[in-house]
């Protein structure tokens, strides 16, 4: 057993680590990933070709589409936080998870079944229709189950930690996981129509509906697709940098100012709405304060490189998690915006805000979780490291490279098509029909799939590359863990 | 009072007290005051909950994700109201449950479209909408026009409806399925249906058919969209939230 074989740095032995779960949901991560990319590429490519859907019920566009978000969100990034939150949280706190491994394959695989309802459902047209909580009653009482277990088993290895201190990627991850089971909870009470029927009739109604929505689908961003990784940024980029984190203070700062502020931000998804005007005005002054802490976090993240940016150049999945934190710089500059109200009143309702959403999905969570993978299949597997370096600096240009297609297609096409609804011809009527500006988006949809397709071939050659690493025959004891250096 | 963060990096159960407190306040301080300010929905005239035959075709809008690409809410802006009607109100969506705002337009905001087109357009639009506006980039929904409404269960609906929130009467969920029949068949007295729900369209939506199709409930609820608020009769102030 080669875990306990190894001695650390600081000569204690090493706990027995919980890890077959760990390596399942690097493995499945892989798999959700390449499934969310290819949907996205079904979808995208059914906006050029609205064919595609061959008259068939459960290939529409409507349908597809929270399969395509719920597999990137919480298939992808759920199963790669989960997977990396039970890595570090025992790595960081030297002792075994909590439960042991009943417990964790509870969670994990508790959580791929509840991936699969969902998704069946969606095909089926099981919906609740609140954008990214479409799964029904019985599906969202089945996750808050699974959930109660991660927050349990998170919890109770922190408890028992060997470290005096709790490390700071662990404060993201236990804000992501109490934070999301309130958000779940409340946006979601339901009354089912009958307890052996699948449709249910919410709590909430109208405006207030609307603000509480968007109160959980702003901070499934915030927490979900931010903190949780900020979580993976915190352990993953000092270890494979080999440098502790930049400053211990920003990360405090960083960490108290996200989570308060990130939670006011819901109402800029509603601005001009019915939604009363100071509830707006609410939102839109939180979401451009929260561009502060979001660069604080951002400066914590790159400067952590400080005296090690020669490993860019060797270390192309180190790459992957330093690019990744830039474009979360980006988006999170985008995002306060597009939340400004004037900006909003052009952006809301076009592509705009899908090629913000993809600069996050694809250049933040996605590049964190390929950064992450690449250092954790090594790891994981024991090899000394991944079977190809060539194959990641292809998969990272080719990703870039979609990326870069993907939001300079959305910008332009969702500038276009704001500025066409709104232009006035010289006689005082409205310039252009509806349905002139769908077909202006025409060959922009057509370099959005052309991105997308670059970015689905750049997860194939990482999966190509997982597997062949898995499978090689040099098995060797060097890379047993350090100490996370900052803990 | 000063802590020491020390402190709260040593202590697992303080850090997820502190961490809860903290993301907890700027929900309550958004979401309450739309409960209790009476003015957040405006106090108008004709809001009513939707017919049986509207509330089968609004779950059928909801089955397809018709959300994701058409908002039903219109902005105060000068195009918009050119384009699609008079700015939306809170009142509206007063009795959406879930609200069907959304956030994409690729298609258009369908808040006011009740009315707009006649019942056969919508049934060839749905069924091929590429017959109709050749640039369209909709999804098809033959299947529509031929699969029977299952409404055994309406009552039942209206009951669980009720009970989180929705006005339905203990009348209107008694004659829930004669109610929703009646919309759909212009031969009988639809005085009792219409005193129950004012201003509800009544006519054979999807052409001469034996049964009552998925398509009869889809058009019926598009064809009462932003039609019940008579903004005629409305003085200005009153819109104010």
């Amino acid at each position: 057993m080669p875990s306990q074989a190894v001695l650390t740095a600081d000569q204690r032995p090493a706990p027995r680590y919980v890890e077959d779960v760990i390596r399942a949901a690097a493995i499945l991560t892989m798999f959700w990933g390449i499934a969310a990319f290819l949907v996205g590429v079904v979808i995208a490519a059914q906006l050029v070709w609205p064919q595609l859907s061959f008259d068939s019920p459960y290939l529409t566009f409507g349908r597809l589409r929270p399969l395509h978000t719920s597999a990137a969100i919480f298939a992808f990034g759920g199963t790669a936080l989960i997977g990396t939150a039970f890595h570090v949280v025992q790595r960081t706190c030297r002792t075994r998870l909590f439960g042991g491994e009943p417990l964790a394959w509870f969670v994990l695989l508790g959580y791929q079944f509840f991936i699969l309802a969902a998704a069946l459902g969606y095909l089926f047209g099981i919906t609740q229709s609140k954008e990214y909580a479409e799964p029904e009653w019985f599906v969202d009482l089945w996750l808050t189950i699974v959930w109660v277990a991660y927050l349990i088993t998170y919890v109770g290895t922190v408890m028992k930690r060997e470290e005096p201190h709790i490390y700071v990627a662990n404060w993201f991850y236990m804000a992501f996981i109490i934070t999301i089971a309130m958000l779940h909870i409340v946006n979601n009470l339901a009354l089912p129509v009958s307890i052996t029927g699948t449709k249910s009739y919410g709590a909430w109604s109208g405006v207030q509906d609307a603000m509480i929505q968007w109160w959980y689908g702003h901070n499934a961003v915030g927490f979900f697709l931010t903190a949780a990784f900020l979580g993976m940024m915190y352990y993953y980029i000092p270890k494979a940098a080999n440098r502790p984190v930049y400053s211990y203070r920003l990360s405090i700062v960083h960490f108290w100012s996200l989570v308060f502020l990130y939670i006011w931000a819901g109402p800029h998804h509603l601005h001009y709405t019915s939604l009363p005007d100071w509830a707006q005005t609410l939102g839109m002054t939180f979401s451009v304060m929260l561009w502060m802490p979001s660069w604080g976090g951002m400066i914590n993240g790159l400067m952590t490189l400080s005296g090690a940016w020669d490993k860019l150049r060797t270390d192309p999945g180190l790459r992957f998690s330093v690019t990744a934190v830039g474009f979360y710089g980006m988006s999170t500059f985008e995002g306060p915006v597009m939340s400004i109200k004037a900006v909003n009143s052009l952006s809301h309702y076009t592509d705009w805000t899908i090629g913000h959403v993809h600069s996050g999905a694809l250049g933040w969570v996605a590049f964190i979780v390929f950064g992450t993978l690449y250092y954790l299949v090594p790891t994981m597997w024991k090899r000394p490291a991944m079977w190809s370096t060539r194959l990641i600096s292809w998969h990272y240009w080719i990703a870039t490279v979609g990326i870069v297609l993907y939001i300079t297609a959305m910008w332009v096409s969702g500038i276009m098509q704001g500025l066409m609804w709104r232009a006035y011809d010289e006689l005082g009527f409205l310039q252009y029909s509806f349905v002139e500006t769908v077909a202006a988006m025409h060959p922009f949809y057509l370099i959005r799939l052309l991105g997308g397709v670059c970015f689905l071939s750049g997860g194939l050659i990482m999966a190509y590359n997982m597997w062949r690493t898995i499978r090689s025959e040099t098995e060797t004891l060097a890379t047993q863990t350090q100490p996370a250096l900052a803990a | 009072m000063f802590i020491r963060h020390e402190t709260i990096e040593k202590n697992v159960i303080l850090m997820l007290v502190l961490t809860l407190i903290t993301v907890s306040i700027g929900g309550l301080v958004q979401i309450i005051p739309l409960f209790t300010v009476e003015t957040t929905i405006e106090r108008i005239d004709g809001m009513r909950p939707y017919t049986p035959l509207e509330l089968m075709g609004r779950n059928i809008y909801i089955r397809e994700g018709c959300y994701l690409c058409h908002s039903q809410q219109i902005r105060p802006f000068k195009d918009e109201v050119e384009r699609y009607g008079h700015y939306s109100l809170a009142a509206e969506s007063m009795y959406d449950k879930p609200f069907q705002w959304g956030s994409k337009r690729t298609g258009p905001d369908l808040a006011r479209v009740g009315g707009r087109y006649s019942n056969d357009w919508h049934v060839a639009h749905l069924a091929s909408p590429r017959a109709v506006v050749p640039e369209s980039v909709m999804p098809a929904y033959p299947f529509l026009a031929n699969r029977p409404l299952d409404y055994s269960d309406i009552a039942q609906h209206l009951r669980t409806l009720r009970t989180v929130g929705t006005p339905y009467t203990d009348e209107m969920i008694a004659n829930a399925r004669a109610d929703l029949e009646a919309q759909v068949d212009p031969d009988r007295d639809p005085t009792a249906m219409q005193k129950r729900y004012p201003r509800a369209p009544v006519a054979k939506f999807n052409g001469e058919t034996t049964t009552i199709t998925e398509m009869d409930a889809l058009v019926a609820y598009l064809q009462m969209l932003g039609t019940l608020v008579q903004f005629g009769d409305i003085p200005p102030d009153r819109l104010k939230q």
